[in-house]
């Protein structure tokens, strides 16, 4: 059997180790990352046919690297390359959830977006088109409440899809002004021939433009040592009452 | 897996930096990326999401008009954490009495079956009266209020209300230096500072973490909690029966609390004019939604972790030091036992800050974990001569009666405890958080002044003015 | 530039306010915009802590709490809400 890796990406207060706790129960631990000094919890499960193995993200409002946290989150899904990344969305403020969810399709096509708390939308008369935000988006996405187990088959149905590649879906692509989509197009040829086109193109390209920094240490840094594995270093699970 | 760019070296990433550096003309860029993809998530919004009714979507946040209003806001929340304590004490009362006595009578047939089976006296002495003993009195002093106030803190917690605390004391932490979310840090203080001091992580300027990291201490942990609940329960308010007696235990728990918070805003405002000098980091806080936790899940969750821990370490840590309490009370050099000697060197220090060399040698055998503090002041307590069977809370106050305690005894040893260096486990996480041996011992030495000025201050002012 | 702008630290609460320029640089400016403090979207002033500062603004559906330093760079328009 497989085991396929799965990242969880969300805004903070999403609900997204509710889905974590949901679906690893207790088979989980916290983990530091690569020597940053944020923790991110991991675990594993199996469902269906499938073996699965979740690691948590640390909450983020976006994938730029304006703190450590966004710097973690974003370099697991460029350089780790899950199989699956699920973007959870908190479905009463849907508007600037997207903006993460967008990002991450920048990243990768293999998302499946999850809208949750979908019953406490609609407690409070929010009524939100799946079928139109799957379309729009041009991936999977699911309606689930984690913490009344409702979706959670549904989810993991696409989930699996996506990850055994019997789906592979075709992300929308965020049309810019004129002015940076002509600079992106100019770039990326460039990096495509320095990095090769194991990173997505366009997204680097727009980071780079950005100004973005810290994407290019942490690049350097893969390039040095291309091969290697992450390091992780395991800390002992402290119990805590802030999640 | 082919690595076109693992190569002879990082210049062509240079090459396309300056590439970039030279399309990319300054800071408008970030801006309009940013819009672009907001206007993109407004239109998906606007084909995919109806409101029925914005005002209804709003009512998540109602209560905000009561808990953070200039008026209720600080009202409501004495009264919450009010509330927690007296609910933690009401409700612990009886479970830790049972507790004891269920292991006093495990106890009894221990030492009968050490008798039936001709035991020597020492074997006795380590494994019951030191091992057995020491962890059963870890346990039934911390496992009933712990595993109590942890689910109710946990329930609140999921209830969306501690974002709500940070922000209204958010401008008290700024005055003094710090950072907003310290008063974040500081309630997962509450829990266990070892863990608090990790979660510093949450604040990124290295100035306003270390000033979360040095002033953590001043927020009681889990192992601090049953000494304060017992010592307020069975000195400070004497004068209550009944219901009113839970009340006031209650109220001066509190005031330990508010004691602490004032100290740490102290502590903080002097390190940022001084040692750790510097103008507050921005910050922006998110006050989510109040969502009405899952209450029996939640509840079952926090109080089986919360036993769990607390019964681990009481076997990890209380159970040697037990032992440890038990042959140095036992092994005479000259006419007194060794732990009588320690006590004897301590106590006319001790006794200028209202407590004993007893109670300071517990403290300073109880570095490792706050927890046994108490069971091995008792064991030192019983060891010098006064055998009572101590398998009430009566009893534990009989013991601290015969040696001379009065209310400036418990109330001195509740703010030295408040106060007091972190535990051994804290200290090391200091360490590992700060690599600097200067700021570790900082982190354990400007509290330890701090507890000794203010004991000492108070056992002064109450003897010169007669008080006791 | 618009001469009506103000401050989102003057806004009254309850007022809606239009945004239309973020006068920070850095960092802070990456986080705000993220949370939607973008120009051209509407801001609603909701509530004071007690103690006067910081604000909570909703913004997007989220309560968001910026300090007086903050809020005192970002400017905009009044565009409605009930002023209480």
């Amino acid at each position: 059997m497989r085991t396929y890796t799965i990242a969880l990406a969300g805004n903070p207060n999403t609900g997204k180790s509710t889905l974590f706790n949901t679906l690893t129960g207790l088979r989980q631990h916290t983990g530091n990352w690569a020597g940053k000094t944020v923790l991110m919890a991991e675990g594993e499960f199996t469902y269906g046919k499938s073996a699965f193995r979740m690691i948590d993200l640390p909450g983020t409002y976006s994938l730029y690297s304006n703190s450590a946290d966004e710097e973690v989150a974003r370099d697991y899904i460029i350089f780790e390359q899950p199989d699956v990344t699920i973007v959870v969305l908190d479905a009463t403020s849907l508007e600037r959830n997207l903006n993460l969810a967008l990002q991450v399709l920048e990243m990768t096509s293999r998302v499946v977006v999850c809208v949750n708390l979908i019953d406490e939308a609609k407690k409070r008369g929010v009524r939100i088109d799946l079928q139109m935000i799957s379309k729009r988006l041009g991936v999977p996405c699911v309606a689930i409440s984690a913490r009344n187990k409702i979706g959670i088959d549904a989810l993991m149905e696409q989930v699996e899809k996506v990850a055994s590649g019997e789906i592979s879906p075709e992300p929308v692509q965020i049309p810019y002004s004129k002015e940076i989509e002509e600079k992106v197009k100019e770039l990326q040829p460039i990096i495509a021939q320095t990095l090769g086109t194991r990173f997505p193109t366009r997204w680097i390209a727009l980071r780079l433009l950005d100004g973005d920094e810290g994407l290019l240490k942490s690049l350097r840094e893969r390039m040095q040592e291309p091969t290697v594995p992450v390091k992780r270093e395991r800390i002992g699970h402290e119990q805590t009452i802030c999640h | 897996m082919s690595k076109p760019y693992a190569t002879n070296s990082s210049d062509p990433l240079d090459a396309l930096l300056a590439v970039t550096r030279n399309a990319a003309e300054g800071n408008a860029i970030r801006d309009t990326i940013v819009s672009d993809i907001y206007r993109l998530s407004r239109s998906i919004c606007k084909e995919a999401v109806t409101y029925e009714d914005r005002r209804k979507l709003a009512s998540a946040y109602k209560l905000d008009k009561w808990v953070t209003s200039r008026i209720w806001g600080f009202p409501i929340m004495l009264a919450i954490l009010g509330a927690v304590f007296w609910i933690t004490i009401a409700g612990a009362n009886v479970p830790s009495a049972w507790i004891a006595s269920m292991f006093g009578v495990v106890e009894g047939y221990l030492t009968a079956g050490f008798q039936a089976v001709n035991a020597p006296d020492w074997l006795h002495g380590i494994l019951v009266l030191g091992f057995f003993r020491g962890t059963s009195w870890v346990v039934s002093v911390m496992l009933p209020p712990m595993a109590i106030f942890f689910p109710v803190f946990a329930l609140l917690e999921n209830f969306g209300y501690l974002p709500r605390v940070a922000f209204n004391m958010d401008r008290l932490f700024k005055k003094s230096g710090g950072h907003g979310k310290q008063a974040l840090t500081m309630s997962m203080g509450f829990g266990c500072n070892a863990a608090a001091i990790l979660s510093t992580r949450i604040i990124e300027s290295p100035r306003e973490r270390m000033l979360a990291i040095l002033t953590n201490n001043f927020v009681p942990c889990n192992g601090r909690w049953p000494t304060l609940i017992l010592l307020s329960s069975l000195f400070m308010a004497t004068g209550a029966v009944g219901g009113w007696h839970t009340l006031t235990t209650a109220l001066i728990v509190m005031g330990m609390v508010l004691i602490g918070i004032v100290v740490t805003l102290a502590v903080s405002w002097a390190l940022s004019k001084t040692a750790l000098r510097g103008v507050p980091t921005h910050y922006t806080l998110e006050l989510p939604p109040y969502r009405r936790p899952q209450f029996w899940k939640t509840i079952l969750i926090a109080s089986k972790d919360k036993s769990w821990s607390v019964l681990k370490r009481a076997v990890v840590v209380a159970a040697p030091a037990g032992v440890l309490t038990w042959i140095l009370g036992n092994i005479t050099v000259g006419n007194d036992s060794i732990l009588g000697h320690m006590a004897a060197f301590f106590d006319p220090f001790a006794q200028l800050i209202g407590l004993d060399g007893y109670i300071l040698m517990a403290f300073i055998l109880g570095l490792p974990a706050n927890e046994i503090v108490l069971p091995i002041l008792l064991m030192g307590y019983l060891s010098s001569g006064a055998m009572v069977d101590a398998d009430g809370i009566d009893n534990i106050k009989e013991i601290f009666l015969q040696h001379g305690w009065t209310w400036l005894t418990a109330l001195n040893m509740m703010l030295f405890s408040l106060l007091h260096y972190p535990c051994g486990t804290t200290l090391f996480n200091i360490y590992k958080e700060t690599k600097s041996v200067k700021w570790t011992v900082l982190s354990a030495v400007i509290p330890l002044a701090i507890a000794i000025a203010v004991t000492f201050v108070t056992a002064q002012v109450i003897r010169a003015l007669g008080w006791v | 530039m618009s001469t009506s702008s103000i401050p989102l630290s003057d806004a009254a609460t309850g007022s809606q306010i239009c945004l239309d320029r973020i006068e920070v640089q850095g960092v802070l400016r990456r986080r705000l915009l993220d949370l939607g403090f973008v120009p051209g979207n509407i801001v609603e002033v909701v509530q004071k802590s007690p103690l006067g500062d910081p604000i909570a603004f909703r913004v997007n559906h989220t309560m968001i709490a910026l300090r007086k330093e903050e809020s005192s760079l970002i400017f905009g328009e009044y565009v409605g809400g009930d002023s209480l």
